[in-house]
């Protein structure tokens, strides 16, 4: 990996390491999800983005309360940086009572509209319009406020891609799209819904500014993003951001993934975009043994205590199957 | 004399006077803005209003619906036009899956208050994709709101009620009707409620139970019947989804015969339903089976023959109503 080195958009060493503890909070979150599925507690509905957290936290990371992101479903990380509770995602995990959804739905088919949060259904880039929706009263409102929705290549294939990144860019909206780029839509693989290499290129049919990163590069993805977000508050709409990624689970965690190479999986994981930020915190002094230690134990800390809480929460009244259909 | 409006211009008055009353309210579809929209309703609004607020957009159902959806998350009040009902299949999953589960989903802590009107209905030579009436298939989704209204009265009071409801609420309004229906309309902060059914007619010796387009050939059936001593009850249902069980139950239990009239198919449409519940619920009641005259089971001919060959008619409805009579 060649040195990071950009450096256009300062942060302070604290603001590093707050990165870091997203990147480890977030790989862990969704590794302790993929252990309890294994161990039945979870039922269903996990789908990981282990490997893919340097996207999230690089695009999150400096956002105001103020601005509205819309996730994918492995972006569950997008959710606890935003400001739900790990507590409180971990419980809709657990289709408990203290969940977003009272139980009615799994991870990221639920939102906090106080906070900015939309929650997709199922079907993948039908958040997009959405996303021009909320952009659209920003619009309206002359603020500065930004949203933030996020898809999948395989996404990029579905009408309502076009049909929302078309409507931004003619009404010129705040949005940034941020396409994870995983090199597969469950098991159909880039080349075989693409005929073109880069999601990036799509952009430019829409009037506006298409770039592909590097997206286990958590500064990079950082640095596209403010760069993006500096033009979209001024005024000067929309901008797609590709960031190259890699799903190391399977598409969900029934999926055993056969249709790669370990080979493929390998090369990818030596792209872990963790140890990569790591080394470059410790090189500059940011990270040592003692405040690796302290992070370490706050994201354990963190997840035993969400899991033990949603554990101990309780099972949605049956009643409640019915309830909350019209206001 | 009270003034009296068409059921067109009475849309447009109701979507004037929202606009003015809340700022929060806005249209988009397409055409709706210089042009005033492919029937008119939208005629005058983007001059009073401007571009913002009678956003034209490009052929994009889909988006229409989730840009409303993604607005109305933000305290917005969209109307979406969809320019022929036939065209809401193409926004069919923003309406089914986005806008109707989102308040389930997000455990009761959010609605999605948006209006779509879907210019619906044959007699007009619009042949397969300019006729068709597909409210059925949003009776069958919970967390919908149907309308139909079929006078201008109720276009008008449905659109302010639906425009100010929490939910998501799909407006038919039948194009056979817009110049045709003329009458008064409410004044002022005057609605015609969601959910309640107007009796157009009383009649003790069997009932109609219609909406639409098919409510002035349900009187002239029943004028007609009243001739050979048959007193026939007609009630508009005017919402279908929640429809107006105790007026329906009311009326059944005074006349033991019910005919269902409506121009959507026969298979699976209203009729299905409403037979259902009143055998289910009003078994005793009855002295017959409940019949239904409906279109049958074929698409909208574009040849006037062929079209009249389908609709339901007087002639139609009165040989319902004797076979009812019959039994």
């Amino acid at each position: 990996m060649p040195p990071i080195k950009r450096t256009k958009f300062k942060l302070a060493p604290e603001q590093l390491l707050e990165m870091f503890y997203w990147l480890r909070l977030i790989r862990a979150f969704d590794e302790r999800l993929s252990i309890l599925v294994k161990q039945g507690k979870v039922r269903s509905g996990v789908y990981t983005g282990i490997g893919q957290e340097a996207i999230i936290v690089g695009t999150c990371f400096g956002l105001r309360k103020e601005d509205w992101i819309c996730p994918l479903h492995r972006d569950l990380g997008a959710f606890l940086m935003k400001g739900v509770e790990p507590r409180v995602m971990m419980s809709q995990m657990f289709a408990k009572t203290t969940g977003l959804s009272k139980g009615r739905d799994s991870a990221l088919h639920s939102g906090v509209s106080e906070l900015g949060i939309f929650g997709n259904t199922s079907m993948l880039g039908a958040n997009l319009p959405v996303a021009a929706g909320l952009g659209y009263t920003f619009k309206i409102e002359n603020t500065d406020n930004v949203v933030v929705a996020y898809f999948g290549e395989g996404a990029s294939n579905v009408g309502d891609f076009h049909e929302a990144l078309n409507f931004a860019g003619v009404q010129q909206l705040p949005i940034l799209f941020i396409c994870e780029n995983n090199q597969y839509a469950y098991s159909v693989p880039v080349e075989k819904s693409m005929a073109i290499d880069d999601v990036a290129d799509r952009a430019e049919s829409y009037g506006f500014d298409g770039v592909s990163i590097n997206g286990n590069d958590v500064l990079a993805v950082y640095q596209a993003t403010q760069g993006a977000l500096a033009r979209a508050r001024s005024g000067d709409g929309p901008t797609l951001i590709e960031c190259k990624t890699y799903r190391w689970h399977g598409h969900s965690e029934h999926d055993k993934a056969f249709y790669r190479t370990d080979e493929e999986l390998a090369m990818w994981k030596s792209r872990d975009p963790i140890p990569t930020f790591t080394t470059y915190l410790r090189a500059r002094h940011v990270l040592d043994d003692a405040k690796l230690k302290e992070i370490e134990g706050r994201v354990t800390t963190t997840i035993d205590d969400a899991v033990e809480f949603a554990i101990n929460a309780s099972e949605p009244d049956a009643p409640e199957a019915v309830k909350d259909l019209y206001a | 004399m009270p003034k009296e409006l068409t059921y067109l211009e009475a849309i447009r008055e109701a979507l004037a006077e929202e606009m003015r009353r809340d700022p929060k309210v806005f249209v988009l579809g397409e055409d709706v803005g210089v042009y005033g929209g492919a029937f008119g309703a939208t005629q005058g609004l983007f001059d009073e209003f401007g571009e913002m607020r009678v956003v034209d957009t490009p052929i994009s159902e889909s988006a229409i619906i989730g840009i409303s959806i993604g607005a109305a998350l933000r305290g917005y009040r969209p109307v979406a036009e969809m320019q022929f009902a036939d065209f809401i299949s193409c926004g069919f999953d923003q309406i089914v899956n986005q806008a109707a589960t989102l308040r389930y989903r997000y455990g009761g802590r959010a609605s999605v208050p948006i209006v779509v009107r879907a210019p619906s209905g044959g007699g007009v030579s619009g042949g397969l994709y300019h006729s068709q009436n597909p409210e059925a298939w949003f009776v069958h989704r919970p967390g919908l709101k149907v309308v139909a209204p079929s006078t201008a009265y109720d276009a008008k009071g449905l659109l302010k009620a639906a425009i100010r409801d929490e939910n998501p609420v799909v407006y038919f309004e039948h194009k056979y009707l817009y110049r045709r229906a003329k009458g008064p309309v409410p004044e002022g902060d005057e609605i015609v409620p969601i959910g309640v059914a107007a009796t157009r007619r009383d009649g003790h010796d069997a009932t109609i139970l219609t909406y639409g387009a098919m409510v002035t050939p349900s009187l002239e059936a029943a004028d007609a019947m009243a001739k050979e001593g048959v007193e026939v009850e007609v009630i508009d249902l005017r919402s279908l989804l929640p429809f107006d069980k105790d007026a329906i139950f009311k009326s059944v239990d005074k006349t033991s015969r019910v005919l269902v009239v409506h121009e959507d198919v026969k298979t699976l449409g209203i009729g299905a339903e409403l037979s259902a519940v009143i055998m289910e619920e009003r078994f005793d009641a009855l002295d017959a089976p409940v019949l239904r005259v409906t279109y049958p089971d074929t698409h909208a001919p574009f040849s006037h023959v062929l079209e009249q060959a389908n609709l339901p008619n007087t002639a139609r409805i009165v040989d319902g109503l004797r076979t009812l009579a019959a039994y």
